[in-house]
């Protein structure tokens, strides 16, 4: 017995010892970076949420995921690739290599979303991540990305952050951000509900709330507005009656309801049924305000968003030939028209295989170097740059309006104007972080 | 050998085997086969498997030797997953001062609720702590937002102070290592189709976790483990023949609480991340899964129950309806369809009901969880021989509260 055990001691710590004295060289050399493709294929990971609150929004970005796919491989109609300004993609996969997928799902959790992706990246041999349908998803996943050495291509993440003091050199973001909801914004506030009101806001309390909330005052301030109080409703709310009676015995006339997803049809719904919007005070119409809007919440809220402003990534009653494109192959594959979740990530996958074209490589520095300061147009929101300052795409910005009378379950939006993207243009540096160098791994 | 009988000797090298050679029984299936799918020899859910094996033993002390059920032990988890990524960000990202630091706070942290909780038995306990873990949960997503990043969690940034590591590289990013040995430096060994991977950072998680273990066999076997077991049997009669049971079950707790940060810890040594979504009150359900499902007050059974769900988490999770339309293309194509509608409801994002199913059948059929399965088949193959009832070591011995 004691001759075994020192014998299994001795063997077992000689294993240890190995593997600690071992450091750096203990590495993969194959290859120049992480998962370089070996065969005649290329896989890509999706990582969306396919259970939890935003599982809608995930269902529509696998559908646009898979739609790409297709495309990249010559499949269906091509989609935006016959649109997009950049024809190196030849519908013959990505510089010749079939294009195969895995798919995860993030729970909508950081943790969740970080193991899905890792065994994406140490198992599946997936060269790039996408997708993510909240900030925290997308931050964590993006420094994961860094990490390990893929590209990541964001999906709907709307806060500051992810472009701002999160922002890494392997992440890309083409969805807009909070800041842009508030420059977009604040001159139609300003043309339809004058110079001189006074704001309520109800935060959603954590990152995204805080940095729209800081977006949209920082805007209406400037021309002239004035913000009566700002209150932060925890993100598990889901009656908000508590928080609209005091909005009431306030003498302000606007509400800015900071909240997405559930929270926001749930706030709104409360709104409307204290009556709020029949209220005049200081002589002026009570008017609601939704900084984020998507079609899904849009439904969800029925009714009651008839009216409602709000800034939006991209629509599908947009008439530019790239979006027209897009709703046609879509709408023929599922039967619906593409929420703005499955435009964005489609445009995400299509940008990443058309950089890696360019640049003639997987390696995540060659395509990030494709990526960066390219300009393109014809994927449904008119010129469109990705700064290579931030890895943040910036284009037209949509302020819609609940329409009044929808004729269908999907026409609940009305574009009341494309705002240039000059004029959401803001300066890299003023969020802070540090993009870091391109990490290819390996 | 080192104080163990001769039972508890078997099973830690059973253990020790297992942790060992994980890399290549887990991957049983050649690379390229259809099964490949399968396979769960990947760094981070080996890593996964041992982390929430150490977060399960550390629950067992606690819920198994005492019957204290306590549903909020994820908020541990999360603290010290906090305490490390702090220590890692000032400090250096050496794990060492980062796994320690958060054994420690959340020990300290587990005094604190565990000596409000334990004035209660029984359900109120349980409500105790779940309302401490979700009072953790909140604070970290909002209410501390500067110290805990709130909804994006905390990655260590290139410009953290890090006093005790040399400025980095130009171009370079912060990794967590052991005196420079990379938590992710991996070696590929490839043996006909088969490719192994062999990673830095699960053996070092492993070591630990077999310390875990065999501190928890300790325990069970020591007059300590005796009297938490008296507790468990009868509470109100232990504290009758004069003794006060509640340094006693503050002592369990707290280790089970040490248990949690210590998981929490290697969670950030293996990946570089810590979020308020590990405090939920899902995730200390969880833990209870883990235990029930291996069984209760088994020595190794949570470790197993660990496994098991990690794997379904990781691996069902990520079939999807392509994946299963492959499986059975060899069927005409009206088969093909039907077979494919039939279990997808079951895998990808259902992995959560074949979860719950697996569970109650095992609940239903196996109170005494996935060991008393083992036991059962072990003694089918002993042709039903009567082997000799030695309590404490009786694996499968205690069923489900």
């Amino acid at each position: 017995m004691s001759i075994l055990t020192r014998r299994g001691l001795l063997k077992s710590g000689a294993v240890m010892g190995a593997g600690m004295a071992a450091p750096t060289f203990f590495v993969n050399q194959a290859h120049a970076y992480t998962n370089a493709p070996t065969g005649g294929s290329v896989t890509l990971g999706f990582n969306v949420p396919q259970s939890g609150p935003y599982a809608d929004e995930g269902a529509d970005e696998l559908r646009a995921y898979e739609l790409a796919v297709e495309h990249l491989n010559g499949g269906g109609d091509g989609g935006m690739m016959n649109t997009f300004t950049s024809k190196a993609l030849k519908g013959n996969g990505i510089l010749g290599k079939k294009v195969e997928y895995v798919t995860g799902d993030t729970q909508t959790k950081a943790d969740a979303a970080r193991a899905s992706a890792r065994s994406m990246i140490e198992k599946d041999r997936a060269v790039m991540i996408t997708g993510g349908s909240s900030s925290g998803v997308a931050v964590a996943v993006q420094a994961l990305c860094q990490e390990a050495g893929v590209i990541f291509m964001a999906g709907l993440t709307h806060s500051n952050d992810t472009t701002g003091k999160d922002k890494k050199a392997n992440g890309f973001r083409h969805f807009f951000n909070s800041y842009m909801s508030g420059a977009a914004l604040a001159p139609i506030l300003g043309a339809n509900y004058g110079k001189d009101r006074k704001a309520y806001h109800l935060t959603a309390d954590y990152n995204w709330g805080y940095t729209t909330e800081e977006a949209v005052r920082t805007s209406t301030e400037a021309m002239g507005w004035e913000t009566v109080a700002a209150v932060k409703t925890p993100l598990t709310q889901t009656d908000f009656s508590s928080y609209i009676t005091p909005v009431l015995q306030s003498d302000a006339d606007v509400l800015v309801l900071n909240h997405y997803g559930g929270n926001m049809v749930n706030s709104l719904t409360n709104a409307v049924q204290f009556g709020l919007r029949d209220k005049l005070v200081n002589g002026k119409n009570f008017e609601i305000i939704v900084p984020l809007y998507s079609r899904l919440m849009a439904k969800g809220a029925g009714a009651n968003v008839k009216g409602i402003f709000g800034s939006t990534n991209w629509h599908w009653s947009l008439s530019d030939e790239g979006s027209k494109a897009f709703v046609k192959s879509f709408g023929e594959k599922y039967g619906f028209p593409p929420s703005q979740a499955a435009h964005t990530t489609y445009v995400q996958a299509i940008l990443y295989a058309d950089a890696c074209e360019r640049a003639g490589t997987f390696n995540p520095c060659g395509v990030a170097e494709a990526l960066e300061g390219f300009e393109f147009d014809g994927m449904g929101n008119g010129p469109t740059l990705y700064r290579a300052e931030d890895h943040q795409c910036f284009k037209d910005v949509l302020v819609v309006k609940g329409k009044e009378n929808p004729t269908s379950e999907f026409d609940l939006l009305e574009i009341v104007e494309v705002t240039p993207a000059a004029q959401v243009t803001y300066d890299a540096s003023i969020f802070g972080g540090e993009l870091g160098a391109c990490n290819p791994g390996a | 050998m080192f104080g163990l009988n001769k039972k508890d000797t078997r099973l830690m090298w059973i253990v020790i085997t297992m942790v060992v050679f994980a890399p290549f029984i887990l991957n049983p299936f050649p690379e390229t086969s259809g099964m490949a799918q399968f396979n769960a020899g990947y760094p981070d859910l080996m890593q996964r498997f041992v982390i929430f094996g150490i977060f399960a033993i550390g629950f067992n002390i606690l819920f198994g030797l005492t019957g204290y059920l306590s549903f909020g032990h994820a908020a541990f988890l999360g603290i010290g997953s906090y305490a490390a990524i702090w220590m890692m960000k000032l400090l250096t990202m050496n794990v060492i001062p980062a796994i320690i630091v958060s054994i420690v706070v959340a020990g300290l942290i587990s005094l604190v609720i565990g000596w409000i909780s334990l004035r209660r038995s029984g359900i109120y306990f349980s409500i105790l702590t779940l309302c401490f873990a979700m009072m953790a949960y909140a604070l970290a997503y909002s209410v501390l937002t500067p110290i805990t990043g709130g909804e994006t969690g905390l990655q260590p940034k290139l410009n953290d102070p890090r006093i005790f590591d040399a400025p980095l590289a130009a171009g370079a990013s912060p990794k967590a290592n052991l005196f420079g040995l990379q938590m992710g430096a991996t070696y590929e060994l490839k043996l006909g189709g088969w490719l192994f991977v062999i990673n830095a950072g699960y053996y070092i998680a492993g070591l630990l976790m077999l310390a875990a273990f065999y501190l928890s066999i300790r325990i069970f076997r020591s007059p300590f483990g005796m009297m938490l077991r008296a507790v468990k049997s009868n509470q109100q009669r232990v504290n009758y023949t004069g003794l006060n049971s509640k340094p006693y079950t503050l002592a369990a707790f707290v280790i089970s609480g040490m248990y949690a940060g210590l998981a929490g810890g290697l969670l950030v040594a293996m990946d570089t991340q810590a979020g308020a979504e590990r405090m939920f009150w899902t995730a200390s359900g969880e833990v209870v899964l883990m235990t029930i499902l291996g069984g209760v007050g088994t020595l190794i059974g949570p470790v197993l129950g660990a496994g098991f769900i990690k794997y379904m988490e990781n691996i069902v999770s990520k079939i999807n309806s392509k994946v299963l339309h492959e499986w059975f293309a060899f069927l005409p194509d009206g088969m093909e369809d039907f077979l494919v509608a039939v279990f997808y409801p079951f895998v990808g994002k259902g992995w959560h009901l074949t979860l719950g199913l697996l569970f109650m059948m095992i609940v239903i059929f196996l109170p005494g969880g996935l060991m008393e399965g083992g036991q059962k088949i072990a003694d089918k193959f002993r042709n039903k021989k009567k082997n000799d009832k030695d309590d404490s070591a009786q694996a499968a011995a205690t069923p489900a509260e």
